[in-house]
């Protein structure tokens, strides 16, 4: 079990799937854009602008999902003392920060013909931004910090106080009267979306799962290359 | 149909321009992921390069380089 686990073999790993990623994410997302863009019905409230929850809700459900394991395993940093759980956190940021740029974007672009602005300092628009700004706040850490047990320490603790954003995102909608939407899509009840709209959306999702997938893998590599290379200087 | 399927009664504009950003923004994190990953691995055969034989024995020993320098020479191939 540890032997399947061993560095070499992770390397080997995540090199070889890399490849077999790429092209499952352009099949997925060939898919995926055929049906939001030209098969899924238009909203008959909403038009065609509704197309753009096919590249928005994805981007915002990744990037909350992605923050929400960096944190987890920024607190299992401190709690089980492993420092190894940096090299995952650090891999997955990237994406995430770019998931959360693309669903503040993509929602200023249909705010625009919705609510008729780009912007509102709005609950869940604002905390998106925050969320953002933590996103940026890790990913500068481990480049203005070269000693490397402090860039884990300060970055860890980055990620675990955006954790608290979090909820507030999640439940912004609830709590306070904002001009974004609530809920559609419910764990524990009917989603109020209809199954032409949800399948896309579905697709779309696994698309962007599969880029921040191909992502992680091939910047875990560089981390670990990295790594070795300092390594080699120390011979 | 092609004149209805880019104007989408109106909302072509904003429609289009979310896609084309967000397939931008994946394009741009890719290709600027792959370069730093050719980066460090341009590096790390230069600097495996510049060592004498009993260094690289010693390199040699451990797996992972050998999985470095194998996947190195795959990709540049």
């Amino acid at each position: 079990m540890l032997n399947f686990f061993s560095l070499s073999k992770v390397f080997e790993i995540s090199t070889k799937s890399s490849k077999y990623v790429f092209v499952l994410f352009i099949i997925v997302l060939t898919i995926g854009l055929t049906e939001a863009l030209f098969l899924s019905p238009e909203d008959y409230k909403q038009s065609h602008s509704v197309r753009i929850m096919y590249v928005h809700v994805p981007a915002a459900w990744m990037a909350l999902g992605i923050f929400s394991i960096i944190a987890f395993l920024s607190i299992s940093t401190f709690v089980f003392k492993n420092k190894n759980f940096f090299l995952i956190s650090k891999s997955l940021a990237p994406s995430g920060f770019i998931f959360n740029i693309i669903a503040l974007v993509t929602g200023s672009i249909w705010g625009k013909p919705t609510w008729g602005t780009w912007w509102a300092w709005d609950a869940r628009i604002t905390s998106m931004l925050i969320l953002a700004l933590f996103y940026f706040m890790y990913l500068l850490s481990w480049r203005i910090i070269n000693n490397q047990n402090n860039a884990i320490k300060i970055s860890s603790l980055i990620a675990i106080v955006g954790a608290i954003n979090i909820p507030i995102i999640k439940f912004s909608v609830n709590w306070w009267n904002t001009l974004h939407q609530g809920p559609s899509l419910k764990i524990m009840s009917d989603s109020t979306i209809h199954s032409s709209m949800l399948i896309p959306l579905g697709i779309m999702t696994a698309a962007f799962a599969l880029f921040s997938l191909l992502i992680f893998l091939m910047k875990f590599n560089t981390e670990m290359i990295r790594i070795k290379n300092k390594g080699l200087d120390r011979l | 149909m092609i004149k209805e399927i880019i104007l989408m009664n109106g909302y072509g504009p904003y429609v289009w321009s979310a896609f084309f950003f967000t397939l931008t923004s994946f394009a741009s994190l890719y290709l600027l992921t792959k370069l730093q990953l050719l980066k460090e691995q341009k590096k790390y055969i230069d600097k495996f390069g510049s060592l004498n034989k009993a260094k690289v024995a010693i390199v040699r020993e451990q797996k992972i380089n050998k999985e470095i320098l194998l996947n190195t020479v795959i990709t540049k191939i």
